[in-house]
């Protein structure tokens, strides 16, 4: 066969798995996603499922997709538009044509077409692409009776037989995209090692869908990646946010010689990190259930009392449960890390789609003056950073720290470049210095105002902390009112002073241009290639994406008063836009903001960004 | 743990008692002060953990570690410090309000997982913090600030929800008796899991005389019984009652009437795993019963925190790994070279 006429190569491609949520859509896209990172490749992966765990089969309400961005080289978000879509039936074509462009090929099941099959998707002919108005490629493949036929002999019983057909639809991307079969047959193997013959039954229809598609769809043309080379050497893994955070969380509290404690209650989408942590009582992780979001975030602080790096997880609607007892960490000050990994809301809101309206409950959803710090997460991957500074800043400045992440970054994920740990920073607590005479618990640096630590069990520095307002040099109770203020005062200045230890604000993009940017949070990836790709357009653009939002860096001031327009981009109605203009009075900037529960899409925000430049 | 002897003053911080005088809260104190000396447990290895009412304000007057949290939590709080230091000694200070209100999920669910807590419940039937409305404990038609109609509600008895939790420990006292206070907070400390002493306490100010039948000595041989392991269950002032079982329940009755002696009286077996009678004694009341006073029940069960330890170990024995790096190297990983 004439291969080298029939391949076409490639910088970029996206894919879209999608079937009914038992279909296994996640697992194909998550071992094409695998595969293609062995091959050097970069990725970006995204899981779009429903709220139900199992609607009824074949209706609009029950499709899960999995979306994979392979590039050669980085890339920043999971993309906007697929290049290939798979639709294991009717329901998830209709559901998920919104995410094709009319080049995409569609790869769809046959089988699952029926007049049934239709109706359940609430098609009203026995046409769906007329119907739909498309007319793109479309790769027909027989996938269930060709799944049938390649198990007939495998002695499985049909139930079992029909659960292998999206490694028939696996196998048929990976012959599209000319993947070579060796590693994912290596992950099926080792998915499937206490069951042989799930295994061998896998393996055997991926190899058949692969052929299939070989043998059957020749004219079709394939494409090619080649790999990556700027991708730096060394050992990968591919990591969602929440295990990237949960890494973090670990990493820190070995860099900080503390044992590292998890109180949290199982809630979308933040329940994976709990799952993470449990698993490694080897490294000494400990982690309990609670009872509810409350006992989650109290055990954490009763953990902290004891001296642990103390962790609580949830999503927005435990934060709000949350906040008495992080107030009780605040004027404690006491060293705690909460991570809320943000999700659709008012209330239980959208539990498995994205947004990040969560800012403002983050920043002052408490009683009284409560500073205390927040930190973002960018990316999958930059969540194992993003854990890592907040526990270490938790730890030095004794205050809690909570960190937001989404559902978007927290779901999606990339290829992992595994650091090594003794390149970061030391996580020092301050622990009350030996031989310090008549210590008191609010007793504080001069310079950071963190006050000293000492941890039960410590001889000679038993002490009493607790929600009530203290001396300022006694630290016994206080109802004084020039100490309040001066307690107030302190408490506010030690989360100030952190914007000295922490980076300063960067701008990418065309620096000089007259448009700036600003997102925060897990927005970077779209912002950051709407930005780069206006600039490939001669369209100059320059972007400021926040890390730390309280405090916030010292020179956010300096690098915002330079540009005549700002335009911040969020997923709610404007917060942070919101807190700049309340910490920058006078400071003009216009806002884009979506809560679609979808991440940003790329071609809407150029289009915007060109319309505000030619204001 | 030390062996070190301690004296009751070992423990008493430097702060001024602020509660009114003739609270319960006072005597409460002292006999909690003598019992930690006598357990022999130093004072940095021992940490006091409160939530938010009257007795909440224990731990400044504690020479121990002590944590005065938020409302209802301090049982949470509580369970996070033990698991993360099973070695220290945690001590759990409520109210009736702060434990079986607004801390009522997490009082039950530390008594399920038997957290190895001390955990004091001080049990006045009203709310004295927030100046005089009836508790979760105030019986029903009880006259408040907040009921003054008289509550239409009945109250939790604290027994009848520790047993619900599975609860392996439980012991009653009252604040003005000492011996009784002292002995059954030593037993709380020495028993391994989550044991719960409820302190039958005197608000002076909103509920007075809540428990005075009992505040007298006289008054205890008379309306109560002191229950010690092995012993038949005799009371009165000349210990001439006693309680005998009675088809599916318990009955009063007199030595010497109707042929009864002390050999058809209940032997209190405070160890049994069973605690359908334990229940019973916990559950008497005046007038026709008395109330049970010292160790109700004490049963050995694994506790969580040694049980997170435990396995701990035992996974380490499995697995190698002992850094975040050697675990990720070990895990589903590629090269780029």
């Amino acid at each position: 066969m004439a291969e080298a006429l029939n391949i076409i190569d490639l910088e970029n491609v996206v894919v879209r798995f999608s079937g009914d949520s038992g279909d296994g859509m996640q697992l194909a896209g998550n071992i094409f996603s695998n595969v293609s990172a062995v091959l050097g490749n970069d990725i970006s992966t995204f899981p779009d499922y429903p709220a139900e765990i199992r609607a009824p089969q074949g209706t609009i309400s029950g499709v899960s997709g999995y979306q994979v961005h392979i590039g050669t080289k980085k890339v920043y978000t999971s993309g906007d538009k697929c290049d290939v879509l798979v639709a294991m039936n009717p329901a998830a074509l209709k559901t998920n044509i919104k995410f094709t462009t009319p080049q995409s090929i569609i790869i769809i099941d046959t089988d699952t077409f029926t007049k049934r099959d239709l109706e359940k998707a609430l098609f009203t002919t026995d046409n769906p692409f007329t119907e739909l108005h498309i007319s793109n490629t479309v790769i027909d493949a027989p996938i269930t009776s060709m799944c049938k036929e390649s198990l007939k002999d495998s002695g499985l019983d049909n139930k079992s037989i029909i659960r292998c057909k999206n490694m028939f639809a696996l196998g048929l991307v990976c012959w599209l995209f000319n993947r070579p079969l060796e590693h994912a047959l290596h992950m099926l193997e080792k998915k499937f090692s206490k069951k042989p013959t799930i295994a061998e039954a896998n393996i055997k229809v991926l190899t058949d869908g692969y052929n299939y598609g070989h043998n059957t769809h020749a004219s079709v043309p394939t494409y090619r990646l080649e790999s990556s080379e700027t991708q730096k050497k060394g050992f990968y893994m591919d990591v969602d946010g929440n295990k990237a955070t949960a890494y973090g969380l670990i990493a820190a509290a070995e860099r900080a010689g503390l044992k590292l404690f998890l109180g949290s209650y199982p809630i979308t989408p933040a329940t994976d990190i709990l799952h993470e942590l449990s698993k490694h009582k080897a490294l000494g992780v400990k982690t309990v259930q609670a009872e509810d979001e409350i006992a989650g975030v109290a055990t954490a602080i009763g953990a902290s009392f004891a001296g642990c790096l103390a962790v609580t997880t949830t999503s927005g609607p435990g934060l709000c449960l949350k906040s008495e007892a992080i107030n009780l960490a605040v004027i404690a000050e006491l060293p705690l890390v909460i991570v809320d990994v943000m999700r659709g809301g008012p209330s239980t809101g959208l539990p498995t789609k994205s947004e990040q309206t969560d800012l403002l409950q983050a920043l002052y959803g408490r009683n009284g003056e409560s500073p205390l710090v927040v930190i973002a997460a960018t990316s999958p991957t930059n969540c194992f950073e993003a854990a890592f500074y907040a526990s270490k800043i938790a730890v030095e400045h004794m205050t809690p720290v909570i960190l937001l992440t989404d559902g978007y970054i927290a779901n999606g994920s990339a290829a992992w470049r595994i650091p090594d740990l003794a390149s970061y920073p030391e996580i020092t607590p301050n622990y009350v210095p030996e031989g310090t005479e008549n210590w008191k618990p609010y007793n504080r640096d001069p310079e950071t105002k963190v006050r000293y630590w000492a941890v039960p069990g410590r001889k000679g520095f038993e002490h009493r902390i607790g929600g009530l307002e203290k001396d300022y040099s006694t630290s016994a109770i206080s109802t004084n009112p020039a100490n309040h203020q001066k307690m107030t005062e302190t408490r506010k200045a030690k989360i100030e002073y952190i914007s000295t230890c922490i980076p300063d604000l960067k701008v990418e993009g065309n620096e000089e241009a007259s448009l700036l940017v600003v997102g925060w949070g897990g927005t970077y990836g779209h912002l950051h290639s709407a930005v780069k790709e206006c600039n490939q357009k001669n369209k100059p653009v320059a972007l400021a994406h926040f890390n730390f939002i309280n405090p916030l860096p010292k020179n956010t001031l300096e690098v915002l008063s330079k540009y005549k327009k700002i335009v911040v981009c969020e997923q709610n109605m404007g917060q942070f836009a919101g807190y700049l203009r309340m910490n920058f009075p006078g400071l003009q900037m216009t806002q884009f903001n979506k809560v679609e529960g979808q991440p940003l899409a790329i071609n809407e925000l150029k289009e915007h960004f060109i319309k505000l430049m030619e204001e | 743990m030390s062996e070190l002897q301690y004296k009751p003053q070992d423990f008493k911080s430097d702060q001024y008692v602020r509660w009114c005088p003739g609270c319960g809260d006072h005597a409460f104190l002292n006999y909690l002060h003598k019992a930690m000396s006598e357990l022999g447990i130093a004072p940095h290895e021992t940490a006091v953990i409160s939530g938010i009412g009257c007795s909440s304000r224990l731990p400044y007057y504690m020479n121990t570690y002590g944590f005065h949290t938020i409302h209802g939590r301090a049982a949470a709080i509580a369970t996070g410090l033990k698991v993360a230091n099973p070695k220290l000694s945690v001590w759990q200070i409520s109210g009736d309000g702060d434990g079986l209100a607004i801390g009522g999920n997490h009082f039950i669910h530390a008594i399920r997982r038997n957290i190895d807590l001390n955990m004091i419940l001080l049990n006045n039937e009203i709310y004295g913090l927030t100046k005089g409305q009836y508790s979760p404990t105030s019986p029903r038609g009880f006259v408040s600030k907040s009921s003054p109609y008289g509550t239409v509600e009945d109250p939790f008895r604290p027994a009848e929800l520790a047993f619900g939790a599975r609860g392996r420990f439980f012991a009653r006292t009252i604040d003005v008796d000492g011996p009784t206070t002292v002995s059954v907070l030593t037993a709380a400390a020495k028993h391994k899991g989550a044991s719960v002493v409820e302190v039958l306490q005197n608000c002076v100010i909103f509920n007075n005389g809540v428990h005075s039948i009992l505040a007298t000595k006289e008054g205890r041989a008379e309306y109560a019984i002191q229950l010690k392991q092995g012993e038949p269950m005799l009371f009165g002032l000349n210990n001439e009652k006693g309680l005998m079982q009675d088809g599916f329940g318990l009955k009063v009755v007199k030595l010497g009437e109707n042929g009864i002696t002390e050999k058809d009286i209940l032997i209190h077996d405070a160890h049994t795993t069973d605690n359908t009678l334990h229940l019973k004694l916990a559950l008497m009341q005046g007038p026709d019963f008395p109330v049970a006073l010292g160790v109700i029940r004490d049963v050995e069960a694994p506790s969580y925190d040694e049980s997170v330890e435990a396995q701990i170990c035992e996974v380490q024995k499995n697995k190698k790994v002992r850094t975040l790096t050697e675990q990720l190297m070990a895990g589903e990983i590629w090269e780029l070279k």
